[in-house]
């Protein structure tokens, strides 16, 4: 028995009722909006020929995105897990969390820069030659934008489960002369295929509910996704009723592909070690180097290349005159405040979860009701994803509108929709970092009778300092970057660094919106910096 | 009752305010306080928000308290979502596409502002509502791309599809609806035709204006739809001249933003004094310069130079909002066919 009785009791409990708080959380949202309408008849919103056009383009530019990501972030990952010592290595894994910090216009103003009819390319082909301008806009340009800015986190997440390959692995390649073909298959292969699934299932959604990027760069309503039609079902038409129809009709089917995908995230037994950092065999060759070294360079550029043109733009504006406004440290202050609550609570949630499906494995690990039990907790922490903030605030103010004013308990539902909405990302981070950590040590621990404090204190935290520390970096960039949920409160007391800068761009002010992006870039770079640093060898041995 | 609700509501604002550091929002201290519904460019520090406060709290012996929203539509949104519960007094920042559905709400009450020395074009008179500023809706282009502007509606339709605009999304934002509106207008039957047309054109539809702005001015596209009043700011703000809408032909369709004060408002006599203040020169010398849009009756000195070079409309459409109300569905999926075909 690998855990006592009651740290069992303890960890399921804390499993269900974070399980239960999701659900609640959503679930009030939702029925205090059809209580408000009166459910519209599900079968005729789903019936819409419109609507069925428009589930259609969403999934399948979501579909091909995620494809892009994941077949552009294979390469990139193994360049970077084979090249520790590449110069600046470090730097492109921090230049990757900043896309996830940035409102999305300002990301995509960055890629027009560069990518746009008068940007850095066409500029380029115009003197090859070429007569028209190249135009992304249209799937092209919602595909770029996808991978541009859901690459990085695919790459992220692969480094990490390549980087927990035992260092005995790399020892066993090397005696038996491994070549680069049998470690991809053997060693690599098998790890990413375990870690793939759950990435593009969260590149998957974040793409299926993808609006201003779709727009955008869509080129015309052609391109429209089913968020876009719940959005527009709030807003002019007002039909909250609607909204939640659709809200449904996106999780469901989303859910369905996913399951059949089977792209939900899954636990998978991950390899004895000593921990001992072990030099990879096949990083060293000169033909390797070359390789890997242009994959990285291509990957920098094409990350780089629009965060430069975000960093020009911002800095023709006035710096010095936007750090002397109040306004500015007050958002800055606002935003710096949810973004840690947001995460912390991200964490907290997150960690129950894991605790709690691991404890169901490890108790009965073939019963049928803690198989499901496993996938809700799961499966829950996922598709929050695909509910949509507007959907949840909505839901939220008229719930609590009975209740008094509802603009001072939004910053606590900010927080809240800011955590749950980081909650897959976080949980990917911790989750398969917790599981091998456990299964390294929880043997050791459980024989030597640490428990508790002392074994959190002189266990845990060395070896899961460096995952925590990463995933709240995470959910802090993101919920630095969330515009969603503020728009429906919003007061003149409660202003946040990307309602500042999408309210600068809203009255002629672009040049301060691109100063403020640039600022706001900068404080998710250091962030990742923060994210990044820690124990520098990989796995902290146990050494209590 | 209220005592309570607020003592709640700072002892949850105090405990996150705490947490975080920031310093408290004072709570007002004048006895009388006016809240007033606004969007969030209105509060804005350069918008009319603050001086309209300072004017207005001079006279009343109260106090102004703004909440902002995004835009109007939101506006109305938070409106419904509130109900007949709602704080506000005043709601200021409709426009006539929206207060057909606004009045639907019962929440507001007839105004009694004497509005007919109001100068808008196209008429617009109601008992509920009383405009406080108005723009038409024009095509903003760059003098350094574009040495030919279109000089019609026609001209734009059917004008050379390599030189693009961007437009705004009908479904989501107030220009692009009014866009819709001012096709139709024109075209009547015939806008879906026209549309296919200018489709070649639009380089790409935008939620929001924001969007579409930034896309313009950032070179990446040399047409916009924004308002007559947009090349004014760049004159006076950023002294350009690079910037100027295009007159056309047909004429041009209004956007006029109204205020109404609403049925429960405790002291209903405090609200219809600011909505008179409203069309007084205290009021109206913030729009053209803040709000970068026309004031609806005399501001104290005349208009900045620049405005005097703005496109001044030889004609106005204006529908009624009960028309838009009952039609804009249809519009939208018409705009969305003609948009969508390839």
């Amino acid at each position: 028995m690998l855990l006592t009785k009651a740290e069992m009791r303890r960890a399921m409990l804390g499993g269900v009722a974070s399980l239960a708080g999701i659900v609640v959380f959503v679930g009030l949202a939702i029925i205090a909006l059809l209580l408000l309408s009166g459910a519209s008849s599900i079968l005729t919103v789903v019936l819409e020929p419109y609507i069925l056009w428009v589930l259609r383009f969403t999934l399948w530019q979501a579909l091909l995105s995620t494809l892009l990501s994941i077949a552009f972030a294979i390469p990139v990952a193994q360049a970077l897990a084979r090249q520790p010592h590449f110069p600046g290595r470090i730097w492109i894994i921090r230049l990757m969390a900043v896309p996830m910090g940035l409102p999305v216009l300002i990301g995509a103003l960055g890629l027009i820069g560069i990518w746009g009819r008068q940007g850095v390319m066409n500029s380029v082909l115009l003197k090859l030659g070429t007569v028209e301008p190249i135009s992304i806009y249209g799937l092209s340009g919602i595909l770029l934008a996808h991978v541009f800015f859901n690459m990085p986190l695919a790459c992220r997440l692969m480094l990490a489960a390549l980087e927990r390959i035992p260092g005995e692995y790399w020892l066993m390649a090397s005696g038996l002369g491994m070549r680069r073909g049998s470690i991809f298959s053997f060693i690599e292969w098998p790890v990413l295929r375990a870690v793939i699934p759950g990435i593009a299932g969260l590149i998957f959604m974040l793409c299926a509910t993808s609006f201003t990027l779709v727009l955008t760069l869509g080129g015309g309503p052609a391109a429209t996704t089913v968020e876009v039609a719940i959005y527009q079902s709030l807003r002019f038409d007002f039909d909250p009723g609607r909204a939640v129809v659709l809200s449904l009709l996106q999780i469901l089917l989303t859910a369905l592909i996913l399951g059949a995908l089977s792209f939900l995230p899954a636990l998978r037994d991950e390899g004895m070690t000593a921990g001992k950092d072990v030099r990879r065999p096949d990083g060293g060759l000169p033909g390797a180097r070359l390789v890997d070294g242009s994959i990285l360079l291509f990957a920098a550029l094409f990350l780089g290349l629009p965060l430069m043109s975000v960093v020009l733009a911002g800095l023709r504006s006035d710096l010095l005159k936007l750090l002397r406004e109040p306004i500015f440290w007050q958002s800055a202050a606002t935003s710096l405040a949810i973004s840690i609550s947001a995460a912390i609570l991200a964490l907290l949630i997150s960690m129950t979860l894991v605790s709690g499906r691991r404890a169901v494995l490890l108790r009965r690990p073939g019963a049928s009701g803690a198989g499901a039990f496993f996938a809700a907790m799961g499966g829950a922490s996922s598709l929050v994803l695909l509910v949509p903030p507007i959907v949840l605030a909505t839901g939220w103010f008229l719930a609590l509108r009975s209740f008094g004013d509802v603009s001072c308990v939004a910053p606590l539902l900010i927080v809240a929709i800011n955590a749950l909405m980081s909650l897959p990302f976080v949980m990917r981070v911790l989750e398969p970092a917790f599981v091998v950590h456990k299964r390294r040590t929880q043997k050791l621990a459980a024989s030597l009778g640490v428990t508790g404090w002392v074994q959190l204190r002189l266990i845990d935290m060395p070896a899961l300092f460096k995952p925590v520390l990463t995933a709240f970096s995470f959910a802090m960039a993101l919920s630095l970057g969330d515009l969603g949920a503020v728009a429906l409160f919003g007061s003149d007391s409660f202003v946040t660094l990307p309602w500042l800068v999408y309210s600068r761009m809203g009255s002629y002010r672009t040049s301060d919106a691109d100063g403020l992006a640039l600022i706001l870039g900068i404080v998710c770079l250091l962030l990742t910096i923060a994210g990044t640093t820690g124990p520098t060898r990989r796995e902290v041995a146990f050494h209590g | 009752m209220f005592k309570i609700k607020f003592t709640s509501c700072s002892l949850l604002a105090t405990i996150f305010v705490a947490t975080v550091g920031l310093a408290g929002q004072a709570a007002q201290a004048a006895d009388k306080t006016l809240t007033i519904y606004t969007y969030e460019s209105f509060t804005s520090e350069w918008g009319p928000g603050p001086k309209v406060k300072v004017a207005f709290e001079k006279t009343c012996g109260c106090s102004v308290n703004f909440v902002s929203v995004a835009d109007g539509v939101a506006l109305l949104s938070r409106l419904k979502l509130e109900g007949a519960g709602t704080k506000a007094d005043v709601v200021l920042g409709l426009d006539t596409n929206l207060t057909t559905e606004a009045k639907a709400t019962g929440l507001f009450d007839a105004s009694g502002v004497d509005v007919s020395a109001l100068k808008v074009p196209g008429d617009y008179k109601d008992d509920v509502f009383v405009p406080y500023d108005y723009g038409h809706f024009a095509v903003v282009y760059d003098t350094q791309t574009i040495k030919n502007p279109p000089k019609s509606m026609k001209d734009l339709v059917d004008g050379d599809p390599s030189q693009k605009i961007v437009i705004e999304d009908p479904r989501t934002s107030t220009p692009g609806l009014g866009l819709l509106l001012w096709v139709k207008s024109v075209y009547g039957d015939k806008a879906p035709e026209a549309w296919s047309k200018l489709k070649k054109r639009v380089l790409t539809v935008t939620p929001g204006w924001s969007e579409a702005y930034g896309l313009f001015t950032k070179g990446e596209v040399p047409m916009v739809l924004s308002y007559t009043t947009s090349p004014a700011y760049h004159m006076v703000a950023e002294n350009t001249d690079r910037y100027q809408a295009a007159a056309f032909s047909e004429g041009h369709y209004i956007q006029i933003e109204v205020a109404g004060l609403l049925k429960n408002a405790p002291d209903k006599e405090l609200a219809r004094d600011f909505l008179r203040f409203m069309v007084t020169p205290g009021f109206q010398d913030t729009i053209p310069t803040n709000n970068w849009m026309m004031p609806v009756s005399a501001t104290s000195q005349p208009l900045p130079d620049a405005f005097g070079k703005l496109v001044n409309p030889s004609k106005t459409f204006l529908m009624s909002s009960e028309e838009v109300a009952e039609n804009r569905k249809a519009w939208v999926d018409e705009w969305l066919a003609a948009m969508s075909m390839n």
